[in-house]
This record gives structure tokens, sequence and C-alpha cells, in this order.
């Protein structure tokens, strides 16, 4: 199984099980990290912001119009922004770095 | 709109009198509203409480147009198109609805009813409360920066009550959504300056105000700043200026002594928390039989319930309505018996719905 990596606000990193189809909200929701996904995964609002590390971002689909809208709702978004309930776990994607993004 | 406002009600609330009913529904969302059919059948009244300026909850708030495919017998619909159903299906019931207003308080009275007061100071007083209020009420997204607490409501605000207090300022407004434009649009003929600061030059208010903004911004009658804020400056709770971070990544301190924050709503248990109920992590404790909290007489339904094995499903919620209203009637006529009734052969319950 794919695994994820996630640093959470504090900066601690978590490697989780990411099963394959799965969304990368979901893996973080189901491993119990603060993630407060409001909307569960419908691409309606925007607390599932995470920052994608870098060297990921590339190998992503790109957001749909409709993630992009709703990262307006969102705030301290940069470049590297992405909703994590519009990622799916793919095989390729093992290995994929996140930042939980500032809650508020 | 088929429902009576509920001007009239607050007009007696204004003169100190309860408003006087069986069932108080804390919640206008899909299971708030269904619980209205249920009690309906029962012959129970109900007046509804929402933070929201509109009926549906997050159907209608967070989802109105995306489709949903697992409400029982009705393959496809939309949250609103689901919410427009169920208000045509409880329009025979008659409900007044309060919107706008919080649910504040919750008081046992020594006669045993409960009494509600909301935010807008409406007060109920029912035998029953259902509380049906989802993730929680719908609240404004405050802006995420230490120093702005201490300029919310004297500077910084995060909705209009009153436009006047905003003419002859020099105003910023956040966001790009519809609120932000009109709000902009509104106030520029009265501001002394005003700025429109969203972090990319794409907005999904509607486009004719988007046309209207960016003519004015052309001709030098607003600024549209494409950034984020990521600082406050003033004191005593007076702004002097912004910092956004624009673009380019540099930093631009814009001179304001007033900022109009769009972010969108979230939501929130709010003054709930404090009723005494039993929670567990946000959500309310109920039993299975009745979804009656550990408060008796006061019932919780839908998302905001948990129990062993609960879904947070719309149906799980319309289940959990029509049988907490079982027990609810028990509190509202103690003297008279429940018979069990279907709708296809109770002449009862179909002239209760108005279909003979």
């Amino acid at each position: 199984m794919p695994t994820i990596r996630v640093f959470d606000r504090e900066g601690k990193l978590h490697v989780l099980d990411a099963p394959v189809g799965w969304s990368v909200m979901e893996v973080i929701r189901e491993a119990g990290l603060p993630i407060e996904a409001a909307c569960g995964g419908c691409c309606a609002c925007a607390t599932c912001h995470v920052y994608v590390d870098p060297e990921w971002l590339d190998k992503l689909e790109p957001p749909h119009a409709d993630e992009t809208l709703m990262l307006d709702e969102a705030f301290q978004v940069q470049d590297n922004s992405r909703l994590s309930c519009q990622i799916k776990v793919t095989p390729e994607l093992d290995g994929l770095t996140v930042t939980l993004a500032p809650e508020f | 709109m088929p429902f009576s406002s509920g001007s009239m009600d607050l007009r007696t609330a204004m003169n100190g009198q309860a408003i006087s009913t069986d069932l108080v529904i804390i919640g206008a969302g899909p299971v708030g509203l269904f619980a209205v059919f249920e009690a309906g059948l029962l012959g129970l009244r109900c007046h509804l409480v929402d933070n929201l300026d509109k009926i549906g909850g997050q159907c209608a708030e967070l989802y109105p147009d995306k489709p949903i495919y697992d409400i029982p017998a009705v393959p496809r619909c939309t949250g609103q198109e689901l919410i427009d159903r169920l208000l045509e299906q409880i329009r025979p019931f008659e409900p007044t609805f309060h919107l706008r207003e919080q649910a504040e308080r919750l008081e046992r009275l020594d006669n045993g009813r409960w009494r509600v007061t909301t935010s807008a100071g409406t007060v109920f007083e029912a035998p029953a409360v259902a509380i049906a209020a989802g993730a929680g009420s719908f609240v404004p997204r405050r802006l995420p920066l230490p120093e702005a607490e201490q300029f919310e409501g004297r500077s910084l605000f995060y909705a209009v009550r009153r436009s006047e207090a905003f003419y002859g300022h020099r105003i910023v407004v956040a966001g790009g959504g519809d609120s932000a434009l009109d709000w902009v649009l509104a106030l520029q003929p009265h501001a002394a300056s005003i700025a429109l600061v969203h972090r990319r030059d794409e907005f999904r208010a509607a486009p004719s105000s988007v046309e209207r903004m960016r003519r004015l911004a052309a001709e030098g009658a607003l600024r549209l700043i494409i950034g984020q804020i990521v600082g406050l400056e003033g004191r005593d709770g007076e702004l002097e200026a912004v910092r956004i971070k624009t673009q380019d990544g540099k930093e631009e301190r814009v001179a304001c002594d007033r900022l109009l924050a769009f972010y969108g709503l979230k939501m929130e248990l709010g003054p709930i928390a404090h009723w005494g109920l039993d929670l567990d992590k946000g959500q309310i404790k109920v039993d299975t039989e009745a979804f009656e909290t550990n408060l008796p007489g006061v019932f919780a339904i839908g998302d905001i319930c948990t129990y062993p094995g609960k879904l947070k499903l719309i149906l799980s919620g319309f289940h959990e309505a029509a049988l907490m209203c079982q027990k609810a009637f028990r509190y509202c006529r103690p003297n008279e018996r429940l018979i069990f009734r279907y709708t296809t052969s109770s002449t009862d319950l179909q002239k209760k719905l108005g279909v003979i």
C-alpha cells in the first residue's frame, strides 16, 4: 500500500498508509489528525487545505475549477495549496508529502 | 415564500411575551424540515430557528447545486431540490421560520417546559425541543491573524449591519465572492477611498458585478489589489492600515480605517456547547429509542447527534426525526393517546395533509 507523509501544524511528521482510491483528506482524517473537512469531501468548503511538497506538485492532477474557487475561501493560500479531498491516492503517489495548512 | 416571516411572533416577543408552541426545532436543514412533517402528522406545531439567512442548512449553503444520490426513492436530486421538495411536503403544517437567529439559551422552567432564547431576543416556550443543528451554526470565518481580535466589531467587520456606518471611511474589502463584490459596489460612492483585495485576478461573484467593479477600477474609483492580507496595524481597536502580500511576493501597506472581510462561512457548535448536554467530540449523545438527550424533552437528530452505529446520512436523520416525534408527542400531549396510522389509509392524516 502506498504511504503518504503528513506534517502536522506542530511540524511533526506522520507516515500514513494510504489505500489507493481514497482521497488524501480521508487518509488524514481516518488517521485522527486535525483536519476539519467540514463538507465531507465534496469540494464545498476549504477546511482540508494542505500545502503539497513542491517536489510532488507536478505529479498531481491539476486542480479542477471548483477547487480553485473554493481555495478563495481559504487563508494563507500559496502556489502549492490544494484541497486534500480532491487528491486521489494512486500507486504513483507513494511517498507524497503534504503539510496541514493553518486552522482558522 | 409561502410561510409567515415570523414578524408577528417577533413583535410578540418584543412585548416580552414568549411564543408558546409544541416543538422548537433548532436548525432548518433537511432533518429539521422533515421533523416538521412527522410532528405535523401528530398534530404538533413547530417553530424553527436558523442562523443562516435561508432555509436548507448545509444543502442550501454548501452544496445547493451538487447532486445527492442516496435519498430513498429519489435517484438523484441537488441539495436545493431536496430542500424545495421538503418545503413542499411540510407546507400543510405551516411551520414558522426564524432565520438569521441563533438559539442562544436553553432553560428549564418550573412547569417542566423549555424556554429557548435567540440572538434576536425571540423567546419560545415549549414542552419539547429538537436540536437538528448539523455541524453547528454557520458563522462568518474570521480573519486568522492574532491581532485581528482587537479590531473586530470596531474597525474590522465580517458583515454589514448598517451601511451608513462605513460612509466617509477609507475601506478595504477582502474576498472574491458576491458578498465582497456587492459591498464594494454599494459602498464605493460613499467611501473616502475603497480597495478590494483578492488572492487572484478571478472572481466567483456574479459576472455583472465583476464587470462593474473592473470598470470602476479602470476609472480609478476603486483600487483592485491582487494579494492576501498578512497583517493589521492600528491601536485601541482602530485600524490604520492592512499589510498585503501581493502576487510578486512583496508586501504593501494600505492605509485604511475600516476592513470588511468576506472569507465565507464556517460551522461551529456555538452556544449549544454550554446547555448542559452530554457531548461526545462535539456531538450530542442520545438514546436510539427516541433520540432524546440527557435533558428530558430535549432531543437531538441528524448529524449533530451521536450513538453507537450512527451514520451521518440525511436518511438517518429522517428516521431519527420520526421516532423523536413519537416521544415529543408525549411531552406535548400527556393526556392524549397516540395511535399509529399510515398516511395511505388514515383519513385523519390525509385531512392534516390537506389532500381530502
